[in-house]
């Protein structure tokens, strides 16, 4: 048996100890417990993550974790390179974040008996996320994908009201029409293939693509393929589920929703682009440009959307699909700095949205649970941690130099002048959704600043020490990624030309 | 179009999936609607089991000693036929669960009548 670096054990751990979490929650059925394991659990995973993307920083490689030693053909294998280290990484750290932000939402809105249950929903879903993202088989990922829709179903019901079920039932059904495809065409795959992991899979393909054999049923799969990852990311045309699920989930499931649950699909859509389907080979097919397009309507109809908004959790709902857009026309782009500022801004909305995300909720429990702008004129004196947090958050979306949404507009706009023929349309696009998003944000941003004449004084709000620090941390990574982003750019740049076939 | 004939397995699959996915696209009912997710699950688990299946194969344990693979059907797609079903089931189950909730407080299962009684309720 050949000598495996304990390194290479670390993506299977990470897995472990996630889904190892909810059997010892649900062992323990309390709200206390569970709250305990779920941020040991965090914390081991998060430090582990760090170790590996450290690791991967200083001796770059990808390498295959076999599950119980059966070799390839056979054998179910995780993979990890830089890129997925690093992901795992960030959405490691803002689920942590998050929930350490959420805490007083969910102690106050989910039901003391089921919240070990809401504890429970959030293991699953983390640990879902990580084997979406180092996982090498196909079939692997579909299971994890509805385990994912599941535990994020239930995590936009944790309120337990009419309106919040009306809202997971619309999330559930987009969900499971995305998993069909999604199976039918690993089905179509796995027969015209004959593989299950993605290396074998992609170099049936690439035999088949040269001999045009098969070529209508490999069209087929690969669109449903990514329609269905379309639709579970929440890409434009499919987009209808987000602006419903997010202003009745709670603030904690909102920025786990945004932050991380709808990119998780997106690395796995960039994996499949790239070690299987090649670049070249999307272009042929076309399906490259179908979500160019996508995405660029995306961007300007999300924001076009937020603008009509009065809502601050519907602005955010929109803002994301938009953001989204923002994502997929990296990935159209099919060029390796198009994807670079694409895994980027991935990182840089995930950091920014949660942030975005717990502010509002911050405010709208201040209001007496009322989600209206104009109802929050001021509010952000008598709560300045989360306004300074929503303000810098707002900032970075709009593109504010050394904030992370800069970099990712930055590296966007880069990718677009060395793009043959998607230039014009993509620069054009990026500039006028650049102006959308200043037009949506500032009425917010300047509603919770101003006040009107005749308020009260200002009375301090009592806001809990750990939202605080969850808000002080996600401005200070939020701050950094705007500044020293180089590292990042680099492993991320490194992490693709590491996974391309 | 005589493909289509003889791989009637895998057409017969293609139209339950398409009947199937367009129900719980299209339906109204949310009880339908899920019938048409169990439709549209089992429509791709046919579709697996055909191309698994080999005519005259038998089942693939080792018997006599024969190795020969073209001997036994493919033990794969049945592999994943029985992951998906699970899968199938809890997600059902889910979902009929939602549905039950939601009758309790709406007292109705059209998503339509639903939607307006939601609206009402917030204003």
């Amino acid at each position: 048996m050949e000598h495996i670096n304990w390194i290479h054990n670390l993506p299977f751990f990470s897995i472990f100890i996630a889904m190892f979490a909810i059997l010892l929650t649900a062992m323990f059925r309390t709200a206390k417990m569970a709250k305990r394991i779920h941020m040991t659990m965090m914390c081991i995973v998060v430090i582990l993550s760090a170790i590996l993307t450290y690791h991967m920083a200083v001796a770059p490689e990808t390498f295959t974790f076999t599950m119980g030693h059966y070799p390839a053909p056979w054998g179910n294998e995780l993979t990890a390179g830089p890129l997925e280290a690093l992901m795992a990484l960030v959405f490691g750290t803002v689920m942590l974040l998050s929930v350490m932000g959420g805490w007083v939402f969910i102690e106050k809105d989910v039901l003391q008996e089921k919240q070990y249950l809401y504890y429970i929903m959030l293991d699953a879903a983390m640990g879902a996320m990580l084997a979406l993202i180092y996982t090498n088989d196909i079939f692997t990922a579909y299971v994890f994908i509805e385990i994912n829709t599941l535990a994020a179903c239930a995590l936009v019901l944790a309120k337990g009201t009419a309106t919040a079920m009306v809202g997971a039932t619309h999330y559930l059904i987009m969900g499971l029409l995305g998993s069909g495809l999604f199976l039918f065409g690993v089905s179509i795959l796995y027969s015209i293939t004959g593989h299950l992991l993605l290396p074998q899979i992609g170099e049936a393909v690439t035999v088949l693509a040269a001999s045009g054999q098969y070529h209508f049923a490999l069209l087929i799969a690969t669109a449903f393929l990514f329609i269905a990852l379309a639709i579970k990311s929440g890409l434009f045309p499919f987009h209808t589920w987000l602006p419903v699920a997010h202003p009745i989930a709670i603030p904690a499931s909102s920025a786990i929703l945004s932050g991380f649950v709808v990119k998780g699909y997106v690395i796995f859509a960039i994996k499949l682009m790239y070690s299987v389907f090649s670049v070249e080979f999307m272009h042929e097919l076309g399906i490259i440009d179908i979500l160019f397009v996508f995405g660029v309507l995306g961007m300007v109809f999300g924001s076009l959307s937020a603008m009509r908004q009065r809502k601050m959790k519907k602005i955010l709902a929109y803002s994301s699909v938009a953001q989204i857009g923002y994502i997929y026309m990296g990935v159209g782009l099919g060029t390796e700095i198009g994807l670079t500022a694409a895994c980027f801004h991935m990182i840089a909305h995930g950091f920014t949205k949660s942030m975005l995300f717990l502010c509002a909720g911050s405010f709208v429990k201040q209001c007496g649970n009322i989600d209206d702008m104009d109802q929050m004129r001021g509010i952000a004196y008598k709560n300045p941690v989360a306004g300074i947090g929503y303000t810098i958050g707002a900032m970075s979306m709009i593109g504010i130099p050394l904030l992370a949404g800069f970099i990712s507009k930055l590296y966007f706009a880069t990718a677009s002048i060395f793009s043959e023929g998607k230039m014009a349309a993509s620069l054009l696009v990026l500039g006028i959704s650049m102006i959308l998003n200043a037009l949506y944000f500032l009425p917010s941003v300047m509603a919770i600043w101003t006040t009107k004449k005749g308020m009260q004084e200002a009375k301090r709000a009592n806001i809990s020490p750990w939202f605080i620090t969850s808000i002080v941390l996600l401005l200070c990574i939020n701050v950094g990624l705007g500044v020293w982003y180089q590292p990042v750019i680099e492993l991320i740049e490194v992490g693709l030309q590491l996974l391309q076939k | 179009m005589g493909n289509l004939g003889v791989n009637f397995y895998e057409s017969a699959s293609v139209i339950l999936f398409g009947i199937g996915f367009m129900n719980l696209l299209l339906q109204k009912n949310l009880i339908k609607k899920f019938i048409g997710l169990n439709i549209m699950d089992t429509a791709v688990f046919l579709f697996l089991a055909a191309k698994g299946f080999v005519f005259g194969g038998s089942a693939p344990i080792i018997v006599d000693g024969i190795t020969d693979a073209s001997y036994y059907v493919n033990p794969v797609p049945a592999g994943l036929v029985l992951t998906g079903i699970v899968v199938a089931v809890s997600v059902t189950a889910f979902s009929l669960a939602l549905v039950q909730r939601l009758y309790q407080h709406y007292g109705s299962l059209n998503m339509d009548v639903i939607m307006r009684k939601m609206k009402e309720e917030e204003h």
